[in-house]
């Protein structure tokens, strides 16, 4: 499809070309933290049935861990000095997402667990209640002004093709395939069968002797995780100039359009969604800008997952991958 | 045989809105209590006459309206909604535009409260129709997040059409609470100034609250209407298990849009109240938060209620206040006094750099939450609180203290 379209940018000239290319390459790599936000949704919500509001308050938690690891304790750098400075960088994002996936597992003992078998309404308001606390909270860690990751990339930029990429946008690319091979490969172990029995047949999977509690427990953290690392890459360049604000927070909100077309309890869907949700919104950002679509205002490109969202569910409305689901009497 | 409370020789009785002569008087004598808080005539309750506390209580009336509309649809027809405060901006919106004065750049038309006010309501109501065939087609948790992406894209909306809204940040004048026959200049009965009723003199906060009463005595009534009749045993018979209810004949997609229709007109009219009392709005009022905020008041209060609904909407709009109260209290505790409860409050409390504590006195030099962060914080907290340990609401722990006397001095 897209070579497609960039043989129909070519009718406009180079430029049209560059800007296409140029669209194209910042869409994937906003579609890469999205599919990221919206595979730790998933997994959790395919193990423990429980849709997390507060996946950006985490994603933000985690980024803010990143900052405070690298750029003011320099921790673990300071113990490895003798590592390149990029080393010792992703070193401290690892033990930042570490320190994110503890906090979903105390997350998911303290607030979830209680909440088995309670109404829907409730379970959905819990985590929007986490979110409220653990966003306020990170924003006291923050204080009044952005704080930079001190990445080792900044904001420089590397040409290929016709295209201009950021070298974050490069890295967040592989590290989300990282992450998506990592979580492929999981599911073939010991615990990711036992994760997927779980998800399947809860019931069933106890009886076979699997501990439901310490799948969910398990997923939590995963999920955790996966919110720090794309809360970490979505405070970035080009994505934020300076670093991890309040605002991070927040992007996360534009990942649940993404988990609804691919589909609540479908990975593929997810990373599907995630980067249709991210195409299209940077097309609506390059495409739909200047007088003719100035009636469209101020950010309609954040809304766009949303429309998006809402005629994918008129034609499916279990999204792209997603079962549906079976009602009884 | 008289005496007996529960005792119901009919079901017109059962179902009728007070059952027992308890529940009749209790409520004669709380409303007594309400008419009588502006003229500080209760003992103990006096200083509710004051005028911010008046506007607390006007704030909980308005809110309470539209906390009664998602009781409708969430709480009786079982639908999960995140987008209840677009509808309360429709509502807003709606108001500015029928009942507000031309200003810079935004339309008005300048008509009175009895237009602006109905009409909030059922525009509202006929946007709730339009989007309602959308949201049955889904349940669950795609519908809460149809309606979440529902506030995203009506932020958007009004933010855009700064011709009505007056656009971001900026926002618009409202309507006031004036009784206008149609657009003369004196108007009938004014609830925006100070002056005499009836010989006895009355605040603007006092005579809007007496306004809001009205209007929440009303939608009380309107709701507990509906929900003792067809439509909302309807409801619940959708909300209890849909399929079971469509094969006994309840329309389960035509009901759903009568629920989201009736949920909205609440909300609508709160929108025209709240934008009327606040005075000036901006686009960004109705965001994700209040939207948070009402459901917050059902699951608080207890979910499917009517009481537990509006003790939901006292409790989460005063509590801000009652927390400010609270930390202004612990701060000059830590200033002035000495002993120990100035000690205890100091752990809470950081005065400097230096001073650990969670709230802070000097935002931005000392560490902890300001007060309105740690207001956040706690209101989080206590819906977790609410969820985990009394998933009724305070409307459980009302029937747990009712029981309680209901048998004392047995315990069983």
């Amino acid at each position: 499809m897209i070579s497609g379209l960039l043989v129909f940018a070519q009718a406009g000239g180079q430029e049209a070309v560059d800007k296409f290319a140029n669209a194209t390459s910042s869409g994937i790599a906003l579609g890469a933290i999205y599919a990221l936000l919206a595979l730790g949704l998933v997994l959790i919500y395919k193990a423990t049935q429980v849709l997390n509001f507060a996946h950006g308050a985490l994603a933000a938690l985690g980024a803010f861990f990143a900052a405070y690891l690298a750029t003011v304790i320099n921790f673990p750098g300071r113990y490895v000095t003798f590592l390149p400075t990029t080393m010792q960088w992703i070193l401290s994002a690892l033990v930042a997402v570490l320190i994110t996936a503890v906090v979903g597992l105390v997350l998911e003992r303290l607030a979830i667990r209680p909440m088995i078998g309670e109404p829907l309404f409730s379970v959905v308001m819990i985590t929007i209640a986490l979110d409220i606390v653990i966003r306020t909270i990170t924003d006291d860690f923050i204080g009044s002004s952005p704080r930079p990751l001190g990445d080792p990339w900044g904001a420089d930029v590397v040409n290929i093709g016709p295209a201009i990429v950021a070298k974050t946008e490069i890295a967040t690319l592989l590290v989300t395939i990282i992450c998506l091979v990592g979580i492929a490969l999981f599911f073939r172990t010991r615990y990711g069968v036992a994760m997927r029995a779980t998800a399947f047949d809860q019931e069933a999977a106890m009886a076979q002797g699997i501990s439901a509690g310490r799948i969910f427990a398990m997923a939590w953290a995963i999920g955790a995780g996966l919110a720090a690392v794309a809360g970490i890459f979505s405070s970035m360049f080009p994505r934020a100039s300076i670093g991890v604000s309040g605002g991070t927070a927040f992007f996360a909100f534009r990942a649940l359009p993404a988990i609804v077309i691919g589909g609540l309890d479908s990975i593929t869907g997810a990373v599907v969604g995630g980067f249709i949700v991210g195409l299209v919104e940077t097309y609506a950002g390059v495409y739909l800008t200047g007088a003719t679509w100035s009636f469209l205002g101020l950010g309609f490109s954040g809304v766009m997952p949303y429309l998006v969202m809402l005629v994918v569910l008129l034609i499916r409305p279990y999204g792209l991958f997603g079962t549906e689901e079976i009602r009884r009497v | 045989m008289r005496t007996r409370p529960r005792l119901f020789v009919s079901y017109a009785s059962e179902m009728s809105l007070l059952p027992t002569w308890t529940q009749k008087i209790a409520a004669l004598v709380f409303l007594g209590v309400l008419v009588a808080i502006p003229f500080g005539i209760i003992p103990g309750l006096g200083f509710l006459a004051d005028n911010d506390w008046l506007k607390i209580l006007s704030r909980v009336a308005i809110y309470a309206i539209g906390a009664l509309g998602l009781h409708i649809l969430s709480g009786l027809a079982g639908q999960v909604s995140l987008g209840h405060a677009f509808f309360v901006g429709i509502g807003a919106y709606t108001a500015a535009v029928l009942g507000g004065e031309v200003g810079k750049g935004v339309w008005g038309l300048g008509l009175p409260i009895w237009v602006w006010l109905p009409a909030a309501g059922i525009v509202a109501a006929v946007i709730g129709a339009l989007i309602a065939p959308t949201a049955v087609r889904v349940r669950g948790i795609y519908l809460a997040i149809v309606t979440l992406g529902l506030v995203f894209i009506g932020e958007w909306i009004f933010r855009s059409v700064a011709f009505i809204t007056g656009g971001s940040q900026a926002g618009r004048k409202l309507p006031r609470f004036e009784f206008r026959i149609w657009k003369e200049e004196m108007p009938l009965v004014d609830f925006t100034t100070d002056g005499t009723w009836f010989g006895v003199e009355m605040t603007s906060e006092a005579k809007t609250y007496l306004l809001m009463l009205a209007f929440i005595i009303v939608a009380v009534i309107i709701a507990k209407n509906i929900q003792r009749t067809r439509v909302g045993r309807a409801f619940m018979a959708i909300r209890d298990r849909d399929i079971a209810a469509e094969v006994m004949g309840v329309a389960e997609a035509r009901n759903k849009l009568v629920a989201f229709a009736l949920s909205s007109a609440f909300a609508g009219v709160t929108g025209a109240l709240l934008g009327a009392f606040i005075g000036r709005l901006v686009p960004e009022t109705f965001s994700l938060l209040m939207s948070i905020q009402f459901v917050a008041i059902l699951l608080i209060g207890g979910l499917g209620t009517v009481t537990g609904t509006l003790l939901g909407s006292a409790f989460v709009i005063i509590l801000p206040r009652l927390v400010q109260d609270f930390t202004g209290l612990l701060a000059s505790t830590v200033e002035t006094g000495t002993g120990f409860f100035a000690s205890v409050a100091g752990i809470f409390v950081s005065t400097g750099i230096d001073d650990p504590g969670i709230i802070s006195t000097l935002p931005g030099t000392s560490p902890g939450l300001n007060v309105a962060q740690f207001n956040v914080l706690l209101y989080g907290l206590l819906l977790i609180g609410f969820l985990i340990f009394e998933p009724l609401g305070l409307y459980g722990i009302w029937i747990r203290i009712r029981n309680y006397w209901k048998s004392w001095p047995f315990t069983y």
